[in-house]
């Protein structure tokens, strides 16, 4: 047990005490640079091969979810595919329109997996390990992530194309109005955390009471505010159902239809890192970043838990966008300015609540939790119960039958 | 209720998920080079020309009419005709294609040629996989290559085949009855009239390719009702 323990303790460390070891071993004017290369470099290599692995499993889930094979040819059950798709788009002809405006058009891209991979810097991805601590490291997050919605609209604007700016302009629209309950719904667990920065939202959930961790999720207001975080950063992130400022169908590709070849690539990379940032950011604030759910399981090193939560919400991404159709842009607005927004204010609401009804009720410790959860639910329920019906608005979606499809 | 409808979604498609990999049968997707669906007999999609027996030469039916290339829409058939003759099935000397050539990237799969032939000579073949490295001279296809034999064709459309053949054979016994007949008209008239043979052998020529071609031009529209 001990020696497990122990063993865990180093494995938790591994890559924290390897950066040392590297850079105690380099010379003395080289150390700062070695330090931050270190700091940099796993995370520009990780991320995007955890992408190749994500775009893999997506075409995968998603074929299987519509009853077919997925791909299958490049490698055993496909799994080189990826690697076929690298060769790709990286040998593929770079078309840049000639009315384009080149330079915008060039830097686009750039700017946006620049955007994507500077939110990665206030992420602890394990025990010690996280690229900055800032103080005010959520701050830094969302600030980054409003830098791609610039990208975005340069790479809309300067295409000179009316598919791509038609794309842009949902873009913006869409990303503007989301970002709004995503912030207000981080705002509950700021406010109960008391601290901005990433690191120490971590450790605060980082507890154990009875085996079960402290998570922000184990709380009505934490389930209820991450459950909004995660619709508002599958906006944020375009993904399907809210994927308009690229409906296929529509406007075939949106804002990034005039880019062909690695600029493609990098705009499919920049998505996908997007992803995972936001995935990262909800893991931190609401599923208690790099901790175990329980303390029996705190041996198991804290940068695997990190990447199987990780795993888990890209999965049920894919889920969600094997299951749902595309919502319409009045719809897209509705939702968020009727549903997410009331939503996360009263779960700024509940969770001042929470914090200021009273742990133990007459001495007792359950019956104090039992008040407090049931108080936080109503308060959280009544309101989703009364909006969703207003919002219904008495009209009764009937089973639509099919004449032919059937 | 708002929500309720999201979560039968994500079951059904979990469903789908699992069991894609339980039951075999949810999956349609034929594993297309490996595994094949069976055309149907009436598909078809470029012509080819049928011969008789082993040899291609000596056995293709073409006769060079050129009535094919005529009628062909996208002009894809190019034929010259021989200067020398070769017997038929019934053994007529006709005249035979010399250069017979199809090119595929131009032809629309339209079939008027097989309609039009009245010498069963060409037909529609099933053959799909034809993607060659040389886009011009891969697809401009040669006698030799469009040559295919009846038991193919009896493969590949054993329905139509069959009705051609017994259409072929009845034309061949009906020729030879003629030819037996004016043969033995022949014979009689040989002891009385010895003047009259050569002019009798040249009458039973006709009379043989008389009601060949005569039947030729009525199955021509049979063909057309059985295709």
């Amino acid at each position: 047990m001990n020696l497990a323990a122990t063993a865990g303790f180093t494995a938790d460390q591994v890559f924290v005490a390897l950066k040392h070891w590297l850079v105690l071993h380099t010379p003395g004017p080289f150390q700062t640079l070695v330090g931050i290369l270190l700091t940099i470099i796993p995370i520009i290599v990780v991320f995007p091969a955890l992408f190749a692995v994500t775009v893999l499993l997506e075409r995968k889930g998603l074929g299987r979810m519509q009853n077919r094979y997925g791909p299958n040819r490049v490698g055993p059950f496909g799994i080189l595919q990826p690697i076929a798709d690298a060769v790709k788009s990286l040998t593929k002809e770079d078309i840049v329109p000639r009315s384009a405006d080149h330079v915008v058009h060039y830097l686009a891209p750039l700017v946006l997996v620049g955007a994507a991979f500077l939110a990665y810097a206030v992420l602890p991805i394990g025990r010690n390990m996280v690229a900055v601590n800032l103080d005010a490291g959520v701050l830094f997050f969302f600030a980054i992530g409003a830098g791609t919605e610039l990208a975005v609209f340069m790479a809309g604007w300067s295409s000179r194309n009316k598919y791509s700016l038609l794309g842009a302009m949902r873009a913006i629209a869409q990303m503007i109005s989301y970002e709004i309950p995503l912030i207000l719904s981080s705002i509950a667990v700021v406010m109960m955390s008391g601290t901005l920065s990433t690191t120490a939202i971590v450790d605060r959930q980082a507890h154990y009471t009875a085996t079960l961790a402290h998570w922000n999720v184990f709380t009505p207001w934490g389930l209820a505010g991450f459950i909004l975080f995660m619709i508002a950063a599958t906006a944020e992130t375009n993904r399907s159902p809210f994927d308009l400022p690229e409906g296929e169908s529509e406007i075939i590709a949106g804002y990034f239809i005039e880019y062909s070849g690695f600029k493609f690539a990098l705009f499919f990379l920049a998505e996908y890192l997007e992803m995972f940032a936001v995935s990262g950011l909800g893991i931190t604030l609401f599923l208690g970043g790099w901790s175990s759910p329980f303390s029996f399981l705190a041996w198991i090193p804290s940068w695997i838990w990190f990447f199987v939560k990780l795993l888990a919400l890209i999965v049920a991404f894919i889920w969600v966008r094997g299951t749902l159709p595309r919502l319409r842009m009045d719809q897209l607005m509705n939702f968020a300015w009727k549903f997410m927004l009331p939503m996360s204010l009263i779960v700024i609401f509940a969770a001042g609540l929470w914090r200021f009804l009273p742990a133990t009720i007459a001495g007792s410790g359950a019956l104090g939790t039992v008040v407090r959860w049931l108080v936080c639910a109503l308060v959280i329920v009544g309101p989703y119960v009364t909006l969703a019906r207003a919002l219904e608005g008495g009209r009764r979606i009937e089973k639509r039958t099919y004449r032919f499809a059937e | 209720m708002l929500g309720e409808g999201i979560i039968q979604g994500l079951f059904e498609t979990a469903r789908n998920f699992f069991g894609s990999y339980v039951e075999k049968d949810r999956l349609t997707t034929v594993q297309y080079p490996e595994e094949r669906h069976q055309l149907p007999e009436a598909s078809r999609n470029f012509p080819f020309l049928l011969y008789d027996g082993p040899d291609p030469d000596a056995g293709l039916r073409c006769v060079s009419c050129q009535i094919c290339e005529k009628e062909c829409p996208p002009r894809c058939i190019h034929i010259e005709k021989s200067k020398d003759k070769k017997p038929d099935f019934v053994g007529k000397q006709q005249f035979y294609p010399a250069v017979f050539n199809i090119d595929v990237s131009v032809c629309m799969s339209c079939q008027i040629c097989v309609e039009v032939c009245p010498f069963d000579a060409i037909r529609m073949d099933k053959v799909f996989e034809l993607s060659t490295s040389d886009r011009f001279g891969g697809l401009l296809w040669d006698k030799h290559e469009l040559s295919k034999s009846n038991e193919y064709y009896r493969q590949i459309h054993p329905m139509e085949a069959a009705e051609c053949d017994e259409r072929r054979a009845k034309e061949l016994a009906e020729a030879q009855a003629k030819a037996a007949a004016a043969a033995a008209k022949a014979a009689q008239a040989a002891p009385t009239s010895p003047a009259a043979a050569p002019a009798a052998t040249n009458g039973s020529g006709n009379g043989a390719s008389a009601p060949a071609k005569s039947g030729a031009a009525h199955s021509a529209p049979e063909t057309k009702v059985a295709q």
